[in-house]
């Protein structure tokens, strides 16, 4: 393993702020993973340390393929870390919204044109991300429909399912849509969790990085647990909505098989208890997104099954 | 004529409303044209406040003059003014990247679908924005070089000091201006001072626009003044980017919205902690000094200034 400052931002007062790239084997640039782009990703920088914590043991056993070399990247936003913020602290602007950057222009796009350079010349490119929305998910693989991605390799993770999603305006700034451009294969995967640790989640994330390094020749690994994928357009998902606001009762979990007509969840008025409204399933299928605040607005998405 | 346009609940015993003021004329037409002002879609941009209320207040006691329908709308993001954020709070896109909105979407999706079906019906539309925190503009109009041609005459008479056409970004193709075009109703994207402050000398240069520009359109017939000529960009290479090469405190020592000469100075970046002189910022062309940074502090990237370039460097 080596570890090197692929980035660097000095500061007045606070420490210089340095990106800190951990590179595994000699070669070929073959897969770069990147965790936290924003502050409170930390389930996403916990799963690059356990997946650091792995490819060193591996690397000693000998089993990264030779000419291959892999870049690990936990985060590229440790000043926003450090200080509880989503965002950059200063300006609030979200490095995932600013690449592929630009090297004379605002810190945020510094910063992504700095890790860029240093990550877009890798054959494959992970990016373990969160959703805009808040809420937990079943592990999978989400791919953008830019024409350059290869859906056949998103089965390598052997999670369960791979949802696939046309690009709207706003993703053409971000870290996956920019690799695609670049000629990177980009997956962004996501676990459950994104401000409170999952360890769970986060194995079956490191151990889905492992599978596909090793059934794309990079790493000799024989780790189990894979699924047969299946591939899933998102416009195809069933969304459950609440038109009420209020506190926000689920009833069920993600990843459970739930019947046309179960109660999914209660909305209940905050101020005297009672319920508001019961949200029930229209149809049989499976929790794979749900809704993780307790206080919910009408219009808000709450559920998607598949 | 207050008028609610979309709404949402809260958790909490709260209605979240957008909501326009509709000013008749007094003997409206059976078809009249309406003119919609917004503003308030980041909650940090006041501006807009002190246009909406001034054109309220003349409109209201002129209305023998209005020959047509004015639509104002104030707050496009209520939670966000109020609460002093840029964003809808406890959403994380920008608002003015989710146009034209989504019935089936996220709440503030659904909102900015309702504010796009109300707004659809206008024959014109201004949308005003302040800077944010960090810049202050002087008053311009932006255009994306797609609409240029059929927006420009009408920007030209909107009494801006600046018009920059810049070029079309896939990214900007979510926002209310860019989707009120797409549907037809021509809208000007105006930018002007700083956010979380008024300007009232801006203020009252944009409302002499509007009025002037509403004269043209044939929906006011009160005096208006002659409006001034705007700078003129659509060339990007005219545009100078002055960016912080440290990180340190700028103090500003050149006047927004003037002149500025080759190798003028336009400030400096200090460290407060040990006194020394980080970087001297100095223009590399004559030209205007259209953005200037406000917020003091800055780290390396930030943006300081941007110049228009004018006399020979202009091409």
């Amino acid at each position: 393993m080596r570890k090197q400052t692929i980035y660097q931002l000095n500061s007045l007062y606070r420490d210089n702020m340095k990106v800190t790239g951990y590179y595994y084997g000699k070669g070929e640039p073959a897969i770069c993973i990147v965790g936290a782009l924003r502050g409170n990703e930390i389930q996403q920088l916990y799963i690059c340390s356990q997946l650091n914590k792995r490819l060193k043991e591996l690397e000693r056993e000998g089993c990264i393929c030779p000419g291959k070399e892999i870049l690990v990247v936990p985060t590229a936003n440790l000043y926003s870390i450090n200080v509880g913020k989503r965002f950059w602290p200063s300006d609030n602007t979200d490095i995932n919204r600013m690449f592929p950057g630009y090297r004379l222009g605002e810190t945020t796009q510094r910063i992504a044109d700095g890790v860029f350079e240093a990550i877009r010349h890798f054959h494959y490119g992970i990016h373990f991300c969160s959703f805009y929305m808040s809420g937990t998910f079943l592990p999978h693989v989400r791919m953008m429909h830019t024409g350059f991605e290869d859906l056949s390799l998103a089965g390598d993770f052997g999670l369960p399912y791979t949802i696939v999603r046309e690009p709207r305006p706003y993703d053409t700034t971000t870290l996956n849509y920019n690799w695609q451009i670049w000629e990177t294969e980009a997956f962004s995967v996501y676990t459950s969790g994104t401000d409170q640790i999952n360890r769970e989640s986060a194995q079956i994330g490191v151990e889905a990085v492992l599978r596909f390094m090793a059934a794309r020749g990079i790493l000799r690994y024989g780790g189990g647990g894979r699924h047969k994928t299946e591939m899933l357009w998102e416009k195809d998902m069933s969304v459950v909505k609440s038109d009420c606001s209020g506190l926000f009762m689920p009833c069920v979990n993600v990843g459970d098989m739930v019947e046309e007509g179960e109660l999914l969840a209660e909305i209940i008025d905050p101020y005297i208890g009672e319920v508001r409204k019961e949200i029930v399933s229209e149809k049989k299928g499976k929790v794979f997104f749900e809704r993780n605040k307790p206080v919910v607005y009408s219009n808000s998405v709450v559920f998607r099954l598949v | 004529m207050i008028k609610t346009v979309a709404s949402s609940t809260l958790p909490v015993d709260e209605r979240l409303e957008i909501r326009k003021n509709r000013i008749l004329p007094l003997r409206p037409a059976k078809k009249s044209k309406i003119f919609s002002v917004v503003t308030g879609t980041h909650g940090d941009e006041l501006e807009g406040q002190y246009v909406c209320h001034r054109l309220n207040e003349i409109l209201n006691a002129n209305r023998e003059k209005l020959t047509g329908i004015v639509d104002i709308y104030p707050a496009l993001n209520p939670l966000g003014i109020d609460t002093i954020t840029r964003g809808i709070p406890m959403f994380d896109l920008d608002m003015n990247r989710i146009f034209p909105g989504d019935v089936n979407g996220t709440m503030a999706e659904y909102l900015a679908a309702g504010i796009m079906e109300e707004l659809s019906k206008s024959d014109f539309c201004i949308d005003i924005h302040a800077s944010n925190i960090y810049l202050r503009e002087i008053p311009q109009v932006r255009i994306s070089e797609d609409t240029a041609e059929e927006l420009l005459p009408y920007a030209k008479e909107l009494n801006v000091d600046f018009i920059w056409v810049h070029g079309a970004a896939t990214v900007l193709k979510s926002t209310l201006a860019h989707s009120l075009n797409s549907v037809g109703v021509p809208t000007l994207v105006v930018e002007m001072g700083v956010g979380m402050r008024i300007t009232e000398s801006y203020g009252e240069q944009l409302v002499e626009g509007i009025l002037h520009l509403m004269g043209r359109l044939g929906i006011w017939q009160g005096e208006t003044k002659e409006v001034r000529q705007p700078h003129l960009s659509d060339n990007p290479e005219e545009i100078i980017f002055v960016n912080a090469p440290a990180s340190g405190i700028f103090l500003q020592e050149t006047s927004h919205g003037e002149s500025v000469c080759c190798g003028e100075r336009i400030g400096r970046i200090v460290n407060p902690l040990d006194g020394k002189v980080l970087a001297e910022l100095r223009s590399e062309c004559d030209g205007l000094l259209f953005t200037i940074r406000e917020y003091p502090v800055v780290g390396e990237g930030s943006l300081i200034a941007r110049i228009l370039k004018t006399g020979e460097g202009k091409k």
